[in-house]
C-alpha cells in the first residue's frame, strides 16, 4: 500500500523529516563502525594508517548517502525498484563478459574511477524488486504457483550469476535475503517445506558428483568445505585460516589480552586481520566482553529494523526494511560463523566492521531505504 | 488503487506473524553464536591461549660455558676464547654482492667463501642473520667495525670457543672438543637438548670426553617472541645457564712440556707418578698433534698427514700403547718366586749365554754369560738366564698373579681415551682366546717380560710406584673438580714383604748407580737425588739362528720399525722416593742406551721442579745437557699461538 492510500498530511515533508530520521539506527551504526576503526587502528599497530582513515571517511560517506537516501520519498524508490534490479542483471552478465579477474574470481567492473562489485548492488536492488513485487501482487494470488514462480527466478537468476564468477559468500546472501522475503510476503509454507528438501538433497548431490566431469561446485570450493569439516587436515595450508582464527578468538578469555596486545593479530598469525578475520582481533584483545557487546549491538539493530518495519503500514516498506535487516543479518551470522569454525570460509565481511568500500556503501544505502521508510511512514 | 481494509489488515497480521517468525530463527542463530562464543572464550580459553603461547614464543638455548681445565699449579690448560664472527643480515643490506665485495677488501674472503655466503644468504629469509666469516682476529673485527658505515647489514658478535694453550703438549691428555655429530647422539644417554644446538661442542677424547658432564654446565634459556614469518620481536624472558664446572688435573704443565720437548723425534710414552698420593704429573705421548686443529675442524689435509705419520701422533700411548716391558718385568718374576718361598734371593744360578728347555735354546742377552749370579746380580747385569729358572720354578700362575697386584695386566679407571689393559697371561688366558695349551717355553718367555706379556707405560710406571712404595698406589688424574679435592687412593698396603721389596729396589740402585749396573751411563750425580731404575729392552722380532749366526743384532742395521723397543722404569730419590717413572720408546733401540737418559732427565726435573743444576749430571754428559736444556727452553709447543694473535 502506497503512502498515497493514506493520504499525505500524517507524512513530514521538507527539512521536518530530518527530526523523523530514525537516530536509534544511526546511533547503533556508529557504535557498531566505530567498533571496526577501533580494530582497524588495532591491526595496523596502532596507526590510523593505512585501514581506519579511509574507512572513517568511507563512514562519513555512508551516513551523507544514507540522509540523502532517507530523505527522498519511499515511493520513488518502490518506482524505481523493477529498474534497478534490471540494471543489476545487466551489469551481472557484463561482469560475466568484461569483468576484472582478481583473486581467482571476476567480480569487478572498472568503470575508469571506481570499481563496481555489480554483486553488492544486486543484493538491495533483488531485495528492493521482491518487496515492489508483493507490494503490487494481490494478497490472494501470493501462493499461486506461477506468482511464486516469477519471484524464484527474479532470485536465482542473480544467485546463480554470482555463483558463477564465482563468490559463494554472495551467491548465499542473496538466495537467503531473496527467500526471507517470499517467505515474509505470506507464501504458502508447502513451498519451503519443499525448498529445504530439495536443499538437502541438493547437498548431497554436491557430495556426490564431488571428482566427477560433471561436480557441481569448483574445487577450491570443495576445499574450503573440507578445511571447514576438519581445519586440522590441512593446518598450514587452507585450514591455517581457520585454526589461527579460532586460536585467537578463543585465547581472548573472558576479558581479553589487552587492546593492541592480541599475540595472534599482532604477530600475523591471523589472516585476512582487517577485512573478513577482523572480529576474531576484536575477540582476542576485548574477550568475551567485547565479543558479546558487539553481538548484542547486531540484534539490537535487527531489533530496531524489526520494529520500524512493524510501524510502517504499506507492504512494500516492510518487507523491504525486513529484507534489508536480513541481508544485514545475514553478513555478520554468516561471518561469525566462519570465524568461529561452525560455518564455511565462504568470504563474508563482518558488516561496517571489516576494512571495505562496497560492503560499507551498500549496507549505507540498505539504511538509507530503511531511514526513508521510516520517515515517511505515516504517523 | 485503494485496498479494501481486511486486505490489509490480515496481510498486516500475516507479516507480523511471519516477521515474528523470522526473527525468532535470527534471535536462535545469534543465541547459537553467543554460546559458541561462551564455548570457545570461557571454557577452552585456556587451551587456546596455550595454542596462541605456542605459536608465538620460541624458546632458544643460551650454551654455558665450559668449565675450565687447569693443571695442578693453575696452568690453563682448556679454556674459552672470544670468537669474533661477521654476521650479515639481507634485508639490512641491500645491494648483497656489493657489501660483500667492499668486505672483502678489509678482510680476506676467499671467492669460495663468498659463493657460499651468498648461496646461503639466498637460502634463508632477507632477516636471518647468516654467519659470512668466522674466527677473526681483533684487528680484523676493528677494521670491520670502523668501517660500519661502509657496510649495511653487516654485524659482529662474539662466542665462546674452545682453545688450547698449551696446544700439541697435552693433547693427550685433556683431549679436544667438536661439534655433536650423529654419532655422538646415537650414543649419548642423556638427551640434554643443548646437543640439539647447531655446531654445539662437546669432549670427543680424553678428559673433554670421560668429564663432559662435569665441564659442560646445563643450558640456559632464552624466550623470544616471534611472529608468523619467524621473526623474532622481541626478548621475554631470559635464564642464564649454569657454568661447567672447572677442573684441576694432577698433571704439571710444565714437567709435561719439558717431556714432550726432550721427546722430540721419538715415538714414545712416559708417564711420572707422584708416590705420595698416586697423582699423575705427566703423562705424555710423543709425537702430539695440535687439538685446536680439531675444534676449528680439522681440514682433509691436516688429517691425512697426522693419520698417515707412521709415528701416529693420535695415539695416546702412554696409556694406550701396549708393549712387550722386557727387562722391566724381572721384577715380578723375581717377587713371585721369592714370595712363593721356591727362591732365595742369595741363592746364586750360573749363566752359561743360553738355557735348554726342552729342546729349545734360549738365549742370555750376554752370548758369554754372567756366571753364577744372585737376585741382586741378576736384576744389576739383566740376566736372563737366572728369570728362565726362576720362572720356571714358580710357574706361570704366580707370576701372572704378582703382575697384577702390581698394575699390570689390569685396566686403570683413568678419565682418558683408550686406557689399555695389557696382558699378565696365565693358562686359561691362553686357552680361551688362543685355544692353545700352555707351554713352559711361554713361561721362559714370559719370566723376561717378552712373549705374552704386555704393558702400557702407565702401568709400568705403577709398577714402579708400588715397588716403590711398597703401597697400592693407584693414579689420580682429576685434582679437584669446583674447587673440590678428589679422593686418592693410594695409602694401602700392598702386603708384599717388605724386606723382599727393599732387597729388590736395592738391586735397581745398582742398575743404575753401581759401575756394571746397566743404567750406570745415565745415573744422577747427587747422592741424595739418585734413582733406582731398570733398563728393558724387548724385541719385537724373532732373532733367526742365521742372523744371530751373522751377528746381525745391532739396532743401527735395521729398519725403524724392526727395531727394539727402548724401555726404562724408575723411582727416585732412592732413599725417600717421591716420584716413579716409566718411559717407553717404540723402536728406540736399548733400554739404557735410550730410554735410561730421557728417563733420568725427566727424574730431575721432576724433583728439581723445573731445570735442575747441571751438578745432578755425571760430569761427562754436562756439555751435552746443558745444550740440550738451552734447546728446549726455546721450544714453543706445537699449535700454542693463539688464533686472534695471528695476524
Amino acid at each position: 500500500m502506497s503512502y498515497l492510500g493514506y493520504g499525505v498530511k500524517s507524512v513530514p515533508t521538507g527539512f521536518r523529516k530530518l527530526l523523523y530520521v530514525n537516530w536509534a539506527i544511526v546511533l547503533l551504526l556508529v557504535a557498531i563502525t566505530s567498533a571496526g576503526f577501533l580494530q582497524l587502528y588495532s591491526v595496523a599497530g596502532g596507526s590510523v594508517d593505512p585501514w581506519m582513515m579511509p574507512q572513517v571517511k568511507r563512514f562519513a560517506l555512508g551516513l551523507t548517502v544514507m540522509l540523502v537516501i532517507g530523505l527522498v520519498p519511499i515511493w520513488f524508490w518502490r518506482n524505481i525498484a523493477a529498474l534497478g534490479y534490471l540494471v543489476s542483471l545487466i551489469l551481472l552478465i557484463a561482469v560475466e563478459l568484461f569483468g576484472e579477474v582478481r583473486m581467482g574470481a571476476q567480480r569487478w567492473i572498472d568503470l575508469g574511477f571506481m570499481l563496481l562489485q555489480p554483486s553488492e548492488l544486486a543484493k538491495i536492488t533483488l531485495v528492493m524488486f521482491l518487496a515492489a513485487y508483493y507490494d503490487w501482487l494481490p494478497l490472494n494470488k501470493r501462493s499461486h504457483p506461477l506468482w511464486v514462480a516469477i519471484p524464484a527466478a527474479v532470485v536465482l537468476v542473480p544467485t546463480a550469476l554470482v555463483l558463477k564468477q564465482p563468490d559463494l559468500g554472495t551467491a548465499l546472501l542473496l538466495a537467503m535475503g531473496g527467500g526471507t522475503i517470499i517467505f515474509l510476503a505470506g507464501v504458502h509454507w508447502a513451498y519451503f517445506a519443499t525448498l529445504i528438501s530439495a536443499g538437502v538433497g541438493l547437498v548431497v548431490a554436491v557430495f556426490k558428483t564431488r571428482g566427477t566431469s560433471f561436480q557441481l561446485l569448483q574445487d577450491y570450493q570443495y576445499r574450503r568445505i573440507d578445511t571447514f569439516l576438519d581445519p586440522a587436515n590441512d593446518p598450514l595450508g587452507a585450514g591455517y585460516h581457520i585454526t589461527q582464527a579460532k586460536i585467537a578468538l578463543g585465547s581472548g578469555g573472558v576479558f581479553g589480552r589487552g587492546y593492541m596486545q592480541g599475540t595472534q593479530s599482532r604477530l600475523n598469525f591471523l589472516p585476512e586481520k582487517h577485512t573478513d578475520f577482523i572480529f576474531t582481533t576484536l575477540a582476542e584483545e576485548f574477550g568475551f566482553v567485547g565479543a558479546s557487546t558487539l553481538l548484542l549491538l547486531y540484534v539490537t539493530l535487527i531489533g530496531f529494523c524489526i520494529v520500524t518495519a512493524l510501524q510502517t503500514k504499506d507492504r512494500f516498506s516492510s518487507l523491504l526494511v525486513l529484507g534489508i535487516a536480513m541481508t544485514f543479518f545475514l553478513y555478520f551470522a554468516v561471518n561469525m560463523a566462519m570465524v568461529m569454525g561452525l560455518a564455511p570460509v565462504v568470504g563474508v565481511p563482518l558488516p561496517l566492521v571489516s576494512y571495505g568500500g562496497s560492503a560499507m556503501m551498500v549496507l549505507m544505502v540498505g539504511f538509507g531505504l530503511i531511514q526513508s521508510a521510516s520517515i515517511h511512514r505515516p504517523r | 488503487m485503494k485496498r479494501a481494509p481486511k486486505d490489509t489488515l490480515e496481510s498486516s497480521r500475516l507479516l507480523s506473524r511471519r516477521t515474528l517468525v523470522v526473527g525468532g530463527v535470527q534471535l536462535a542463530i545469534s543465541g547459537g553464536l553467543l554460546l559458541r562464543m561462551r564455548s570457545m572464550q570461557l571454557e577452552q580459553a585456556d587451551q587456546f591461549r596455550l595454542l596462541a603461547d605456542e605459536n608465538r614464543i620460541n624458546i632458544s638455548l643460551l650454551p654455558p660455558a665450559r668449565g675450565l681445565i687447569f693443571d695442578r699449579k693453575g696452568v690453563l690448560l682448556a679454556g674459552n676464547e672470544q670468537n669474533y664472527r661477521i654476521i650479515m643480515t639481507r634485508e639490512d643490506a641491500g645491494d648483497v654482492e656489493e657489501v660483500l665485495e667492499r668486505l672483502a677488501q678489509l678482510i680476506s674472503l676467499t671467492p669460495e667463501d663468498k659463493a657460499q655466503a651468498l648461496k646461503e644468504i639466498g637460502s634463508r629469509s632477507a632477516f636471518v642473520p647468516v654467519t659470512i666469516a668466522d674466527r677473526l682476529s681483533w684487528e680484523d673485527i676493528a677494521r670491520v667495525t670502523i668501517n660500519a658505515p661502509a657496510l649495511p647489514g653487516i654485524t659482529t658478535e662474539v662466542g665462546l670457543s674452545r682453545y688450547y694453550p698449551l696446544g700439541a703438549d697435552l693433547a693427550h691428555v685433556v683431549g679436544y672438543v667438536g661439534p655433536v655429530s650423529d654419532y655422538d647422539l646415537s650414543r649419548i644417554e642423556d638427551q640434554d637438548p643443548l646437543l640439539q644446538i647447531p655446531k654445539f661442542q662437546i669432549g670427543k677424547t680424553g678428559v673433554e670426553n670421560k668429564l663432559e658432564q662435569t665441564l659442560r654446565g646445563s643450558a640456559g634459556t632464552r624466550h623470544v617472541e616471534v611472529n608468523a614469518y619467524g621473526r623474532v620481536m622481541r626478548e621475554l624472558s631470559r635464564q642464564e645457564g649454569t657454568p661447567g664446572k672447572d677442573l684441576q688435573l694432577t698433571i704439571d704443565a710444565g714437567l709435561q712440556s719439558y717431556i714432550e720437548a726432550r721427546l722430540d723425534g721419538e715415538s714414545a710414552g712416559a708417564v711420572v707418578i707422584d708416590l705420595e698420593r698416586g697423582d699423575l704429573r705427566a703423562v705424555v705421548s710423543a709425537p702430539s698433534f695440535d687439538p685446536n686443529l680439531f675444534v676449528r675442524g680439522i681440514s682433509v689435509k691436516n688429517w691425512t698427514e697426522l693419520n698417515e705419520n707412521i709415528y701416529r701422533p693420535l695415539a695416546a700411548k702412554a696409556v694406550q700403547g701396549s708393549y712387550p716391558p722386557g727387562s722391566t718385568f724381572k721384577m715380578i718374576t723375581a717377587l713371585a718366586a721369592i714370595e712363593d718361598g721356591v727362591l732365595d734371593p742369595e741363592e746364586t744360578i750360573y749363566c752359561r749365554g743360553f738355557t735348554e728347555v726342552s729342546g729349545t735354546r734360549f738365549h742370555c742377552w750376554k752370548p758369554s754369560g754372567h756366571g753364577n749370579v744372585n737376585l741382586h746380580d741378576s736384576l744389576k747385569y739383566s740376566c736372563d738366564c737366572y728369570y728362565y729358572e726362576v720362572g720356571q720354578r714358580v710357574g706361570i700362575e704366580k707370576i701372572s698373579a704378582m703382575a697384577k697386584r702390581f698394575g699390570l695386566g689390569v685396566r686403570h679407571d683413568l678419565p682418558l681415551s683408550a686406557v689399555a689393559e695389557g696382558l699378565a697371561p696365565d693358562k686359561a688366558w691362553k686357552q680361551e682366546v688362543r685355544g692353545e695349551e700352555w707351554r713352559i717355553g711361554d713361561t721362559v718367555n714370559a719370566s723376561i717380560g717378552q712373549g705374552y706379556v704386555l704393558a702400557s707405560p702407565l702401568q709400568l710406571a705403577i709398577m714402579a710406584a708400588r715397588l716403590a712404595s711398597g703401597r697400592n698406589i693407584t693414579p689420580r688424574l682429576i685434582h679437584t673438580i669446583d674447587g673440590v679435592e678428589q679422593p686418592a687412593n693410594s695409602d694401602q698396603s700392598l702386603g708384599v714383604n717388605e724386606n723382599t721389596l727393599r732387597q729388590i729396589r736395592a738391586a735397581m740402585d745398582a742398575v743404575s748407580n753401581n759401575q756394571r749396573g746397566t743404567a750406570y751411563a745415565a745415573r744422577i750425580a747427587q747422592s741424595e737425588m739418585r734413582l733406582a731404575g731398570k733398563t728393558g729392552t724387548s724385541q719385537v722380532r724373532r732373532i733367526t739362528a742365521e742372523e744371530r749366526a751373522r751377528g746381525v743384532t745391532s739396532n743401527a742395521d735395521l729398519p725403524w720399525e724392526r727395531r727394539d723397543h727402548a724401555l726404562f722404569v724408575c723411582f727416585a730419590p732412592v732413599d725417600a722416593p717421591r716420584i716413579a717413572i716409566a718411559v717407553v720408546l717404540e723402536h728406540g733401540g736399548g733400554g739404557s742406551s735410550a730410554a735410561a737418559p730421557i728417563a733420568r732427565d725427566i727424574a730431575l726435573q721432576a724433583l728439581y721442579d723445573g731445570t735442575p743444576p747441571i751438578e745432578a749430571y755425571p760430569s761427562g754428559v754436562r756439555d751435552q745437557v746443558l745444550e740440550q736444556q738451552q734447546r728446549i727452553e726455546q721450544r714453543v709447543p706445537v699449535g700454542s699461538v693463539r688464533f686472534s694473535d695471528r695476524a
